[in-house]
């Protein structure tokens, strides 16, 4: 009796169809949050990314779609005196720029980290190299460095310190360091502002406990403040290692890549070959060949960044 | 991509130069009765889209502007017009081509039209009516507009790369002429720079004056960057000559020119730091329009390149041709408006405006007296009759377009100029450029 009494009262179990299970799945309902993003991704980012690297296994030109030619751009490029310069130029450009804007930037922050007179003002005073667009700022340095009108020459000579003008984008290597030298310029805001928004995150009582132990200066730089700097010390120079791989605009209107080929990066001699040269195959392969590089240097951060010693400065990873 | 050209040093005031053409009661009726009497009539309700280079000299614009609208009036024709940077135009070309949608007509440069000749409107029979109205066409108009034996373009002007050189500076060197020969002007360029009055050629990558000056001292030496066949035949003993030659005009030249683009020179001559150097016109111009350069204007002058050793003009000037692409609607309007904008009644003070910028390719605009009222100017009158086409010996297609804008030949110069690569290396490197280039 009470057997058939609990039969009653309990409905039947209804068998729980698929569709019912996945109306309530939160990740079926997060798969569709996440439609619009992942289109967008695929939209804008992946689909031009695949094209590119489709393109540079074919002979297209402009207006013209090419046919399959496997890794024969890559073949002609392997031997290609002035693409091993432009990636040795690139390698050089990124490697010395990013440790100078690393250097002279974390500097910067130390210092705007002070309390100072005026402290705002200088603080905004130090953006404006990254607020001025970059095709300005690059027309101010073509006339820095014009072979007959440049400013710097200009002061030097007045000042009886040399005779003729200085060949700043004339010379292969004055040329590669007054490319550098500009970049430097512009980047260093960036990445002093990043790494003084993370100082100012440094909590005072560490300094205060530090300086009760009787720790220098650099004691406390090195052992509080750089340690807790480092997470964002990772994500900004991938940053900007980034930035100054795929620099464009200011060997473009510095140089267009000269004197002969000596400061083209891999980035300016894809359009070059690309769309003035009209061999969309072949610039396509120039900048597929970026994507190594360019990985290398997320993985390296990415990696870096999930490890515990680079976030909190211990020596357990 | 540079903001500083020769349109923003132009820019001073060319627009109040000749304005009275053009306009006017007299000239409407003109382009109406011309209209009538033209063997093409434009398709009902037609419409026309033209994508132009970017103008130098916006005189020149501003009559390009009134000529259109003047066809507007007489054809009842709409047209939209569009301007480049004039790098730009042939990406922009080459894409409408392919897809078959975007503007009806491109003015663009060089050999533009040969980069897809199937999909250029036939315009033989505008080309015929126009060559024997004006005298004819200059040889190398022909080599530009034709296609085998049909015209696929229509040749509208040059802009000429000649000489600029100061008048005292060289008589003080001891040229009371500009040399006309290489050797001799080897000997003035030394002299310019020995008396501290130097002069320079851009060989950065300076897609204007640089390729104008490098293409005519390979050319001036018998060399050539491929044969009729389009071989490639850039490793020469006439190659060696003309680098050689090259090297030598470039130790004597003002330092710096290895980084110079196309207004470096217009700046340095200007600022008086050079005497000497290959241009158009818009430094005159330029020097003419503003007071504090009077002196410079007064005291300079223009001169053909000077003959090598082969023995006759070896100038490469900047063409501009018009095509019509097969996928406009409006053929018969598209021929109309080229026709009318090469009468001489809409040509002549459009040449005019255009200061001596432009150069016609019809023999009997020759009578302009643009070119004469200043003699100054009349060296420009002659470039379309004295240049050779881009392609040197071989078609002028994409590949010879490819190879001047990828600066093979200019980077073989620099290369040697500059101490990097020796003779064989420089030619080395190039053939094995052009080669991929020219491959089929």
């Amino acid at each position: 009796m009470t057997d058939v009494a609990i039969e009653n009262a309990k409905p039947a179990p209804r068998a729980v169809t698929a569709w019912e299970q996945l109306k309530v799945n939160r990740n079926w309902l997060a798969l569709w949050f996440m439609l619009p993003a992942a289109a967008f991704l695929i939209l804008f980012l992946a689909y031009p990314l695949g094209l590119g690297v489709w393109l540079s296994f074919t002979d297209a030109r402009i207006g013209r779609s090419g046919v399959f030619i496997g890794l024969e751009n890559y073949d002609w490029l392997s031997d290609d005196p002035v693409f091993w310069l432009s990636v040795f130029n690139t390698l050089l450009y990124t490697i010395v720029a990013s440790a100078v804007k690393f250097a002279v930037g974390l500097y910067l922050a130390l210092l705007l980290n002070e309390n100072m007179p005026f402290k705002a003002i200088i603080r905004a005073i130090v953006l404006i190299p990254f607020i001025v667009p970059t095709v300005l700022s690059a027309i101010a340095f073509w006339w820095i460095y014009d072979a007959q009108f440049s400013i710097v020459s200009w002061s030097l000579r007045h000042l009886g310190l040399i005779d003729g003008n200085i060949n700043f984008l004339g010379d292969f290597w004055n040329a590669r360091w007054s490319t550098i030298f500009a970049n430097i310029w512009r980047g260093i805001p960036f990445v002093a502002i990043t790494l003084l928004a993370g100082l100012q995150t440094v909590s005072p009582s560490l300094y205060e406990a530090a300086t009760i132990d009787g720790a220098s200066r650099w004691q406390i730089f090195r052992h509080v403040t750089f340690p807790l700097l480092t997470p964002i010390i990772a994500v900004v120079m991938t940053f900007s290692v980034l930035f100054t791989f795929t620099d464009f605009q200011l060997i473009w209107v510095l140089t267009r890549g000269g004197p002969v080929n000596a400061t083209h990066l891999m980035a300016t001699l894809s359009y070059q070959r690309a769309i003035i040269g009209g061999h969309l195959g072949e610039g396509a392969a120039i900048s597929t060949a970026m994507i190594p590089f360019l990985l290398a240097a997320i993985l390296l951060s990415w990696f870096g960044l999930q490890r515990r010693k680079w976030q909190q400065g211990e020596s357990n990873d | 991509m540079t903001i500083f050209d020769r349109r923003t040093l132009l820019q001073g005031g060319t627009a109040a130069a000749a304005t009275a053409a053009l306009t006017g009661p007299a000239f409407l009726e003109w382009s109406k009765a011309w209209a009538q009497a033209a063997p093409w009539k434009p398709e009902k309700d037609a419409q026309l889209s033209i994508l132009r280079w970017k103008y130098f000299v916006q005189a020149e614009d501003d009559k390009f502007v009134a000529l259109m609208e003047a066809f507007t009036k007489a054809t009842g024709v709409k047209i939209t017009i569009s301007r480049e940077s004039y790098e730009d135009v042939q990406p922009k070309a080459s894409v409408a081509a392919n897809t078959g949608a975007g503007p009806d007509l491109f003015w663009g440069l060089y050999s533009l039209p040969h980069l897809f000749p199937q999909k250029c409107v036939d315009m033989t029979d505008v080309a015929d009516y126009l060559g024997k109205k004006y005298g004819g066409w200059v040889d190398s108009a022909v080599k530009y507009g034709k296609e085998g034996n049909k015209w696929i373009c229509i040749p509208i002007c040059y802009t000429g790369s000649l000489m600029n050189y100061r008048i005292a500076a060289s008589q003080k060197a001891g040229f009371s002429k500009f040399p006309g020969k290489t050797d001799e002007f080897l000997e003035y360029v030394k002299a310019m720079k020995k008396n501290n009055t130097p002069g320079g050629f851009a060989l950065g990558h300076a897609s204007g004056d640089g390729n104008t000056w490098i293409y005519w001292c390979l050319w001036a030496h018998g060399g050539q960057h491929v044969d009729k066949n389009d071989k490639v035949t850039i490793n020469s003993p006439e190659t060696e000559k003309a680098l050689n030659y090259a090297k030598a005009l470039f130790e004597n030249m003002v330092p710096g020119t290895a980084s110079w683009n196309d207004s470096s020179n217009n700046k340095a001559f200007l600022g008086e730091e050079i005497h000497w150097t290959n241009n158009g016109i818009s430094i005159y111009v330029a020097a003419n329009k503003d007071a504090s350069k009077k002196h410079i204007a007064e005291d300079m002058n223009h001169a053909y390149f000077p003959v090598g050793p082969v023995g006759k003009p070896t100038e490469l000037h900047l063409m501009f041709p018009i095509l019509a692409m097969t996928h406009t609607k409006y053929p018969q309007a598209c021929k109309a408006l080229i026709a009318f904008m090469l009468e001489a009644d809409n040509f002549n003070p459009w040449i005019a405006a255009a200061e001596g910028y432009l150069s016609h390719c019809l023999t009997a605009y020759d009578k302009n007296p643009i070119w004469t009222a200043d003699p100054k100017r009349t060296p420009y009158r002659d470039v379309a009759k004295r240049s050779l086409t881009a392609g040197g010996l071989g078609s002028n297609g994409e590949k010879a377009a490819a190879a001047i804008s990828d600066f093979v030949v200019l980077d073989m110069f620099a290369a040697f100029c500059t101490g990097r690569d020796d003779t064989k290396t420089a030619m080395k490197n190039a053939e094995r450029q052009l080669q991929r280039i020219y491959r089929s």
